[in-house]
């Protein structure tokens, strides 16, 4: 079995989030850039997981985006990627991007995709589903579980109030969330192996894109805390009855 | 050209995240001089005819189908329901359901997609949208280039406004292949609120010191009508089942009201919040960056004050 993992680059989570060139562009000074969790913590580490239970599996990670992203690339690889892809490809547009995906994912001939439940920047959450309707293949969301025997799939899933347990065949695309796995650290054995394991980059595929992010701004700073004393909490749900009409 | 609004519902009511989409839609449709069609996938005991009320002329209902939990077959279904008024807006609410088949019918019908908009297009110069980046630390405005555009709306974003109206209501049968997912189980959490779907929502931290002291949270959360949740660190030490932790890493909410309690609001923690309309903190260390997201707050100790809010809750009525 062939399996895909899609990881993108998002800032760090405590990172300062400001923006240049009159807001068109996140700022990146200083920033430091990781996998997105998603993809790394839960539809790579389950990735790795099925690999180490049975041999036969190949796994590759694919991302799409400029040579500045080979750093998380290979920590990909030291975690237990067997081979990475990266799409060169600058564009934004989440229609773009899962082009390139399916089209590496084509011609790979893969049989379980991944993706992480929504990047931490952009929080689309669409790429799972636009690259599975590109592949016309079955996809679904919010995956806390999986288990595969031969060629068919068992997904634990979030639905809203609960869970469901769903069954499908492979081919899969699937976005994960926490359940799947836990996060691990790299080891120096993966960290040495990472170096000689193939990074193969391929051009982009040309794709109209659709919409573009046009201007960035912050939202309006809060007026300030109200404080309340701690003697006359009935001021406090006076104050979310009648002021912010909150309860 | 038409609007379609795709509907969700459940146990034979509307969701509140659909109506939001449909009021939505109406203003889409007003603005451009169109109609606003509404599509409802399977049997309800709903009344759809009633949906006019919120700016709808015509349900289409696909009674037949069946396959709630596949998102192709869903998407083959709008996009086909699209093409048949040549509606060149549809409008999902970014639910779970709504995030996951929304970008299919875009693909499908080679169209631009926003997720997770918070404001109407502003047709001004282009067709633009704006939505939340950066789990909730700032605002985009998307430019939208294609004639057709598949959004889905930010729960809690759209106000829900009543109108006079009376929808008409179609039966349709699409032609769809047999799905190939098969649900085997449903587990849902019975008796509690969606924390996704919940106005209000009472949360506890690290600070509540153990498991034993939710006593406190479900007792204000059950006398307000709101939902629990918890932070990260919460749900780690397995205080708290893990589908109740916001934040980053967790659900991202944006209730009417979110009341933390011992939570001491790090950053990974508010990106899932800050967009909620109040926020409430109850912390006994002044420093607490909490307070700087917060609305109201109480710098105490919340076995102290906790009491004392139940206590005016119920006094108050
Ligand atoms: C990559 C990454 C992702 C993360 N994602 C998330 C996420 O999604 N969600 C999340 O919540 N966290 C997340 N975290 C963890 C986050 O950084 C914090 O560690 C966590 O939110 C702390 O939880 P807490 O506020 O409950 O506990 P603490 O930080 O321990 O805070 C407890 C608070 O309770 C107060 N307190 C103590 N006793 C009392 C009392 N008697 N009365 C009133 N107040 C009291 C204290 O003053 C303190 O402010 C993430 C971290 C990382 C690195």
């Amino acid at each position: 079995m062939k399996i895909l993992v899609c990881i993108s680059r998002t800032p760090d989570t405590t990172a300062k989030i400001a923006f240049t060139d009159n807001n068109t562009k996140f700022a990146s000074d200083g920033v430091q850039w990781i996998i997105n969790p998603y993809d790394e913590w839960y539809a790579l580490v389950r990735a790795i997981e099925l690999k180490e239970k049975d041999a036969s599996v190949v796994l590759h990670v694919i991302h799409v985006g400029g040579a500045e992203s080979e750093a998380i690339i290979r920590k990909a690889l030291a975690l237990g990627g067997d081979e990475a892809i990266r799409v060169n490809s600058e564009d934004q547009d989440p229609q773009v991007v899962a082009h390139q995906i399916a089209q590496v994912a084509k011609e790979g001939g893969y049989s379980l995709i991944l993706t992480g439940k929504e990047t931490i920047d952009h929080n689309g959450s669409s790429m799972g589903a636009l690259v599975a309707e590109m592949l016309d293949m079955n996809y679904v969301a919010l995956a806390t579980r999986l288990e595969i025997e031969g060629t068919l799939a068992t997904v634990h899933r979030e639905i809203e109030g609960g869970e469901e347990i769903v069954s499908t065949p492979l081919p899969l695309v699937l976005s994960c969330q926490k359940g799947m796995a836990e996060a691990r650290i790299p080891n120096m054995r993966g960290i040495m192996a990472a170096r000689t394991r193939p990074l193969k980059v391929v051009d982009a595929y040309p794709f109209a894109s659709t919409t573009s992010n046009e201007q960035f701004t912050l939202p309006p700073p809060k007026a300030g805390v109200k404080l309340i004393p701690a003697d006359n909490p009935e001021l406090l749900v006076k104050l979310l009855r009648e002021e912010a009409k909150a309860l | 050209m038409p609007v379609l609004v795709f509907i969700e519902h459940q146990d034979g009511s509307i969701k509140k995240q659909s109506v939001e989409a449909l009021c939505y839609g109406s203003a889409i449709a007003q603005r451009a001089g169109t109609t606003l069609t509404a599509l409802v996938l399977g049997t309800t005991s709903a009344d759809l005819s009633a949906l006019g009320t919120y700016g709808v002329n015509q349900v289409m209902q696909v009674n037949a189908f069946t396959a709630l939990s596949d998102t192709k077959a869903m998407a083959n279904a709008v996009a086909q329901a699209a093409g048949s008024i040549t509606a060149d807006t549809i409008v999902f609410s970014n639910t779970i359901t709504g995030k996951a088949v929304a970008p299919r019918v875009a693909v499908r019908l080679g169209a631009g997609l926003v997720t997770g908009a918070i404001s109407l297009p502003d047709t001004t110069n282009g067709y633009r949208i704006q939505k939340n980046v950066f789990s909730g630390k700032a605002l985009t405005e998307i430019l939208v280039k294609s004639p057709i555009r598949v959004i889905t709306l930010q729960p809690n974003a759209f106000e829900i406004v009543h109108q006079e109206g009376i929808a008409t209501v179609t039966q349709h049968a699409f032609d769809i292949p047999a799905s190939t997912i098969t649900v085997k189980e449903v587990q849902k959490s019975s008796g509690t609120i969606p924390l996704a779907e919940a106005e209000r929502v009472i949360s506890g931290g690290r600070g509540l010191k153990g498991p034993e002291h939710w006593g406190m949270i479900e007792e204000l959360a059950q006398l307000t009508g709101a939902a629990t949740a918890c932070s990260r660190a919460v749900a780690d030490a397995h205080w708290r089942p893990h589908h109740e932790h916001v934040g980053q890493t967790g659900l991202a909410i944006a209730p009417n009201l979110y009341f933390a309690v011992g939570i001491s609001g790090a950053i990974q923690h508010l990106a899932g919040v800050n967009r909620s309309k109040t926020i409430v903190v109850i912390n006994k260390d002044p420093e607490a960056p909490f307070f700087k997201a917060a609305d109201y707050g109480i710098v105490g100790d919340a076995f102290e004050v906790m009491p004392k809010i139940i206590q005016a809750v119920k006094e108050l009525g």
